[in-house]
């Protein structure tokens, strides 16, 4: 339909364009003039050129980052992924049983960071953690997840594909439900088992909603903070240091705004590489 | 399915594993915050308290003024809702039903900015607020979500479907484009617009991380923030206080969810 006056687009988008242009676009010009800048919040900036990126360079401080970064939000996607696709293939049945369980697991999606972050690190807590003290009871070691260097990241993801595995069972029921039962009837009919008919119908029909899954979680995951602050502090020994609290500790503890403009940069190139995937492969499926 | 009796008793003990993996940590936290500091230090590992005593929840509110907290918290999720189902609508309106130049650019800058978090924006957003005297206040925690990108898509979504017919005639009856959105459109939305509601609303009182960021004085600080401190204030050992924090921050949530799951449900699914 044509519009009734040529600025009526203009002004029902208005505020919500200006609001995402200040807050959401704007912002990627910002950090990068700030990211040649050295400031402290006090002193007038001062013009140092690429000074920022190459002393996160030069330690190999931020290489670090970016593998920790990674690897974390690797492991919460595959994860979140395999569990939420057995999760909603054992659950897509009819019955208030299914569906009471369904809401469970989704309810963690729903509560607070801070109140899951809080109640793992209670069950992690190495002295008195029912987890730890039911390993002991067990015959097995102490044991201090979060508090060595080697399995407090892998013990952090654990924590967010608890938080997050609702998520992607949601999105993979929907997909489950975008299937046609007669397709997998006519399979059943050539004599096509459980496992052949999972294996050759509904696993390649599940391919878009799984490539939607990956991207949005692993958006997510590069995001993730909350867990960090409240149970780790990036420690120890910065095993669980990952980007967005390394950009938090750099401007507010550090206060080095260049620097934290700099991982901002940084951030906003892996956020712009996950959403260019996202739009191929959304481009891809509405070609096939 | 053919799947025998072995395999649906399978199916059930999966299930039933499912749901107790979820399940137990909730009870533990709730079993946690009935104890009292005694039996957390002797026998941290008891099923159920002993002596169940509400000493954590007292300690909860006489250490921070939930009240306060949780008002802030409501008014904040509620306005950030609020303006964006009443933003949303217009703007969701040009993009699904309007032809103008322009418009496929629109829509590509809505859609960019829902790969950016605010975890992403917050350093220049932050500078700029400390330019204009901003941190500390309402406006910095309810402004920057004012639109929300995932809202306009899925209000241009839902639109999509409403038939031109609808407008067109409303046109000759002489309605205004506002009388349009708000009165005849926004009716027939009202599931989307709930879900966008509710999800938002559940986001932002949820909120840990901007919150955070944008204040350091307590008249604006929100419930989530006042809930972490309890355990950075040196609380130690004293799981107890908490975990009924815990319960006290998550509780309204999950009730909410087990009454409007099927809203909050829908617009997860949705794409």
């Amino acid at each position: 339909m044509n519009p009734r006056a040529r600025w009526h687009p203009w002004a029902m988008l208005g505020p919500s364009l200006a609001v995402l242009f200040v807050f959401f676009l704007l912002p990627m010009g910002v950090a990068a003039v700030e990211s040649v800048f050295a400031w402290d919040l006090l002193t007038p900036p001062r013009f140092v050129g690429l000074d920022n990126y190459r002393s996160l360079m030069a330690r190999g401080e931020l290489p670090a980052l970016l593998i920790r970064t990674t690897g974390y939000s690797l492991m919460v996607v595959a994860g979140t992924m395999a569990l939420g696709l057995v999760l909603a293939v054992l659950l897509h049945r009819p019955g208030r049983f299914f569906a009471f369980v369904r809401a469970s697991v989704f309810s963690a999606y729903v509560v607070s960071w801070v109140a899951v972050a809080l109640l793992w690190m209670w069950m992690l807590d190495g002295n008195a953690g029912i987890a730890g003290r039911i390993v002991r009871a067990l015959g097995g070691p102490p044991m201090a997840l979060l508090g060595d260097r080697r399995t407090a990241l892998p013990a952090l993801a654990a924590i967010g594909v608890w938080k997050l595995t609702g998520y992607s069972m949601v999105v993979f029921l929907s997909g489950l439900e975008s299937i046609p039962p007669l397709l997998l009837e006519a399979a059943a009919l050539d004599g096509a088992g459980p496992f052949a008919r999972f294996r050759h119908v509904t696993l390649p029909l599940l391919g878009p909603t799984a490539a939607f899954v990956a991207t949005t979680s692993l958006a997510t995951s590069f995001q993730a903070f909350d867990v960090v602050r409240i149970i780790t502090q990036g420690g120890p020994a910065r095993a669980t240091e990952l980007l967005v609290y390394a950009i938090y500790e750099e401007i507010f503890m550090n206060l080095r705004v260049g620097r934290a403009s700099a991982l901002t940069v940084v951030f906003f190139a892996m956020l712009f590489a996950v959403g260019l995937a996202s739009l191929c492969l959304r481009r891809a499926r509405t070609v096939s | 399915m053919i799947e025998g009796r072995a395999g649906k008793v399978a199916i059930y003990v999966a299930a039933t594993l499912a749901a107790l993996a979820w399940l137990l940590p909730y009870a533990w936290m709730v079993s946690t915050s009935f104890k009292t500091l005694g039996e957390i230090l002797a026998r941290p590992a008891d099923p159920l308290p002993a002596h169940p005593s509400v000493e954590g929840y007292r300690e909860v509110f006489r250490a921070i003024s939930v009240g306060r907290y949780a008002l802030v918290t409501g008014a904040m999720a509620t306005s950030i809702a609020a303006l964006q189902v009443v933003l949303a609508l217009p703007a969701g309106y040009a993009l699904a039903k309007l032809r103008f130049v322009g418009r496929p650019f629109a829509a590509a800058a809505v859609l960019a900015c829902l790969f950016v978090p605010a975890q992403a924006s917050f350093v220049p957003v932050f500078l700029l607020f400390a330019r204009l005297h901003w941190v500390d206040t309402m406006g910095a925690l309810v402004l920057p979500f004012a639109a929300s990108a995932l809202g306009t898509l899925l209000v241009r979504q839902a639109l999509q479907s409403v038939p031109d017919e609808l407008v067109e005639a409303a046109r000759m009856d002489g309605a205004s484009e506002w009388t349009i959105i708000y009165r005849i459109l926004a009716p027939t939305l009202t599931p989307t617009l709930i879900s966008l509601f509710l999800v938002s609303f559940v986001f932002h009182y949820n909120d840990y991380f901007w919150p955070l960021v944008m204040t350091t004085d307590d008249s604006v600080r929100t419930l989530p923030l006042a809930i972490a401190l309890l355990r950075e204030q040196g609380t130690g050992v004293r799981w107890h206080i908490v975990m009924a924090g815990n319960v006290v921050l998550s509780l309204p949530i999950l009730m909410l969810f087990a009454v409007l799951q099927r809203h909050l449900v829908r617009a997860v699914g949705l794409r």
